[in-house]
């Protein structure tokens, strides 16, 4: 075992596919920074809000102002260096680290493709993009044909988990036995061009939940298994065509799209390179070589302990009691992609406990309307919300605070029900990753994962 | 090369597709499903909304003569014939309301006519210095009916002391024109909002029938909830009730001064509302498309809880617990408060019933938030 597991870390294969990937990922990392830019949103989700809410761990985290622009300057830049291949390990630790910061700095905008990319960028840290087709080995006069192998192989798997695990989080009553979300959200798009009509027919809404879910649980295989991988690369292609022409997802269907090519032969990705060396009448550098050093212990270790993380980190709400689209507890950071139609509504009550003086918060006071909406239907929005009430009044002068919130959510299209247990101060109530057991139960059950 | 060209060409696709997919997003075409929203549409402009405006503009034009008639001479009998006017144009303005789009969205028309409590500091030194612009943002809560109010009622506490301002009042000729301003604005308002209405957009709005946060469906169903839930819930019970604050608050009753209308104008708005949800016509029993058809529609795909059902339900509670008021909030305050509360406690369901439930039903986001998804 041990020695067969050695053997493969020291096969090698052709570096060609990591360095297109790494192209690509870059230019698309690029793009999406742009138009993340260009469309008002730095301003809008990070500096207008007086309020962010923050991951646990992570509150130190914090927009910097007008410094939140060099933020992503820095991050569109080191995008632009993994692309270009200047000085590869630096651009991507550069990168990593600015792009996650942002992630971190307000979950509101938490998506899983985010996670995605803070993952990718995380694993590319220890591999070797820079060997082929790139500024440093023009720069230093030396390039390498060949890379370890698994360098390849670790961004499939982590592909394959991501489209597996989703394909697992579908494996639920909701969404194969009522076809929910799908049956909300797919009769609102009547006016499609063509599909309005279908739209509205309850068998479309069954046949792609439950084409969605066996999708996402063999394209990983479709694609590693060579004669059906055009097959699954048309796949990937229409559905996440059809995933951006039915829902606001910004950039991740491309971003998924081009990942997918790294299953392709490295015959493939010469014949880009070759194109990309024509278009721009790039020289062949005289001298190269053949392998690039050999992965160090460490650089292994750490690939080996992500991807231990990555395989148990979504499975960690079986932790918890009570049913996961509800508590949401060990819901984020398990590629639940698109799973839940949630919608809350939350009153906070700020309480004098000594006089029982007592008045509702207009939480447009505080929270932008992206926040509120977020807010209303996740516990840990919820009672860290709590927390900063209780500092803002305390500030103002008022005393002996206790808040409390009645509220409610709907789920999947079930009628709403109370959320959180009113009778429970929240300031009582401190941050941790333990069972919240202020929220009340569900009073349905879904089936499955 | 062939298969480079074929991904790309796949690629190329993608943002073909998608780009079409975003150019769809204001055009109205292509939809065959058995809902029809254009006709819910129709029927709210031409059954619901331009009659409602076209019937309070005949009362603002209304308000506007006896305002005139009073000025011209300020009498107990002008006096009285304005306040009538008033109470009547103010009864048939719950109707509007809540119709806070196009031009009336522009010209922030129910902020104008209806921020109360209204400013009395503000009014007097307006009048005393003439030196006034009711178009400014900040002249908002000294104008429309609530300014009225005070003008007519809360100058003094006989009829004797209030036309003494507009008669022996060393300020009586600014008092007569500030009165006219904010009568002739009301009436200018409304036959903006009800021209542009009828000339343009009407058409528009109604042929306006995408599934994107800027159609006609999605940006009322938002304005009718806020409407419901900032300025009828909490306007117009929530506040004076004490909900948001440490103390009751008296004296942010709607119709303050007159005292007595406060909870007939909560009525008036409440059934406005749900004859609106219900798709009824204006001073009319007829029935057309509606949310309430709509949803019912869309309960046959989802087979799930009767929604428009509960929520009729729930207006009908509501109106149950406001019909035992005092007809007047403050006096209602002083004596019993909880009885308030349990109106708020009603109106409030409903606002969990529509906010949450029904959104979620009609698959509209609250306030549109323009970030992606995943």
């Amino acid at each position: 075992m041990q020695k067969s597991i050695s053997k493969y870390l020291t096969k090698n294969t052709e570096a060609a596919p990591l360095a297109v990937f790494r192209i690509l990922f870059g230019v698309m990392m690029l793009l999406s920074i742009i138009r993340f830019w260009s469309n008002g949103w730095i301003q809008k989700l990070y500096l207008e809000p007086d309020f962010h809410f923050t991951y646990y761990g992570f509150s130190w985290v914090q927009p910097l102002g007008n410094f939140t622009y060099v933020i992503f300057g820095i991050c569109a830049l080191a995008a632009l260096g993994i692309a270009l291949g200047y000085r590869y390990k630096w651009s991507v630790l550069l990168f990593f680290l600015s792009f996650t910061y942002i992630e971190l700095m307000d979950k509101t905008t938490y998506l899983n493709h985010y996670y995605f990319i803070s993952c990718l960028a995380f694993l590319m840290l220890f591999l070797e993009g820079g060997a082929y087709f790139s500024l440093d080995s023009y720069r230093r006069k030396q390039t390498f044909t060949h890379i370890p192998k698994w360098n390849i192989d670790s961004i499939k798997l982590l592909l394959g988990i991501v489209y597996f695990y989703a394909g697992l989080a579908k494996l639920n009553s909701d969404w194969l036995l009522r076809a929910m979300p799908l049956k909300i959200w797919l009769p609102s798009k009547y006016d499609l061009p063509l599909l309005g009509n279908l739209m509205q027919q309850e068998w479309v809404h069954y046949s792609f939940s439950w084409f969605g879910a066996i999708y996402d649980l063999s394209i990983p295989f479709l694609l590693l298994y060579k004669p059906t991988r055009k097959l699954g690369f048309v796949l990937v292609v229409i559905f996440h065509v059809l995933t951006r022409v039915l829902f606001p997802i910004g950039m991740f269907p491309y971003i998924m799209i081009v990942s997918a090519l790294i299953f392709f032969d490295a015959g493939f990705h010469q014949k880009i390179i070759h194109f990309l060396r024509k278009s721009f009448r790039l020289k062949t550098l005289a001298t190269t070589e053949r392998v690039s050093k050999m992965s160090s212990k460490p650089a292994l270790m750490a690939v080996g302990v992500f991807f231990v993380i990555q395989l148990l980190l979504p499975w960690r709400y079986l932790a918890y009691p009570g049913e996961l689209f509800w508590t949401e507890e060990g819901y984020r950071f398990s590629w639940r992609v698109m799973l839940m139609e949630k919608a809350g509504y939350a009153q906070f009550k700020v309480v004098d406990e000594q006089t029982g003086k007592n008045f509702y918060v207009d939480n447009s006071d505080f929270l932008t309307p992206f926040q509120e909406k977020q807010m209303s239907t996740q516990p840990d929005f919820i009672l860290e919300y709590a927390q900063y009430l209780a500092a803002h009044f305390s500030a103002q002068g008022h005393k002996n605070l206790a808040v409390y919130v009645e509220s409610y959510v709907a789920l999947n299209g079930r009628l709403s029900q109370p959320f959180i247990d009113p009778n429970v101060n929240l300031l009582d109530e401190p941050r941790s990753f333990k069972p919240k057991t202020f929220i009340l139960p569900f009073d349905d059950t879904i089936q499955g994962l | 090369m062939k298969k480079i060209i074929s991904v790309f060409t796949l690629i190329a696709l993608v943002s073909f597709m998608s780009c079409t997919s975003d150019s769809t997003d204001d055009s109205g075409q292509g939809q065959t499903d058995q809902f029809d929203r254009s006709a819910m549409l129709v029927n709210w402009a031409d059954n619901i909304i331009i009659p409602s405006y076209e019937g309070f503009d005949v009362e603002a034009k209304a308000l506007n003569a006896a305002a005139a008639a009073f000025v011209a001479t300020p009498d107990a009998s002008t006096l009285g014939t304005l306040r009538t006017a008033w109470e009547s144009a103010y009864f048939s303005f719950q109707n509007v309301e809540l119709f806070d789009i196009g031009k009336a969205e522009e010209l922030r028309y129910s902020y104008r006519l209806n921020t109360y409590p209204t400013n009395a500091t503000e009014i007097t030194s307006a009048v005393e210095s003439g030196n006034y612009d009711l178009a400014l943002p900040s002249a908002v809560d000294a104008q429309g009916f609530p300014a009225l109010d005070y003008l007519l009622f809360g100058l003094g506490d006989s009829d004797a002391e209030v036309l003494a301002f507009y008669t022996t009042d060393v300020n009586a000729e600014n008092y007569k024109k500030y009165l006219s301003d904010v009568t002739g604005s009301i009436e200018q308002l409304t036959a903006t909002v009800l021209a542009d209405w009828k000339n343009s957009f009407r058409g528009s709005f109604v042929s306006n029938t995408s599934s994107s946060a800027s159609g006609s469906v999605d940006k009322l169903a938002n304005d009718y909830i806020f409407y419901y839930e900032k300025l009828l819930r909490a306007g117009k019970v929530g506040i004076p009730a004490g909900i948001f604050s440490n103390e009751v608050l008296p004296q942010t009753v709607e119709a303050y001064y007159k005292e007595d209308l406060s909870k007939a104008l909560l009525l008036e708005a409440l059934n406005a509302t749900q004859n609106f949800f219900n798709g009824k016509a204006y001073k009319g029993s007829a029935t057309g498309a509606s949310f309430k058809a709509y949803l019912d529609y869309l309960n046959t795909i989802k087979n799930g809880s009767d929604l428009s059902s509960l929520i009729n339900a729930q207006f009908d509670a509501a109106r149950a617990k406001a019909n035992a008021l005092n007809s007047s909030f403050v006096v209602q305050i002083e004596t019993n408060n909880n009885a308030l509360l349990e109106t708020y406690n009603e109106l409030q369901r409903n606002t969990i019933l529509m906010k949450i439930d029904m959104l979620q039903a009609l698959d509209i986001n609250v306030d549109y938030v323009d970030a992606d998804g995943d």
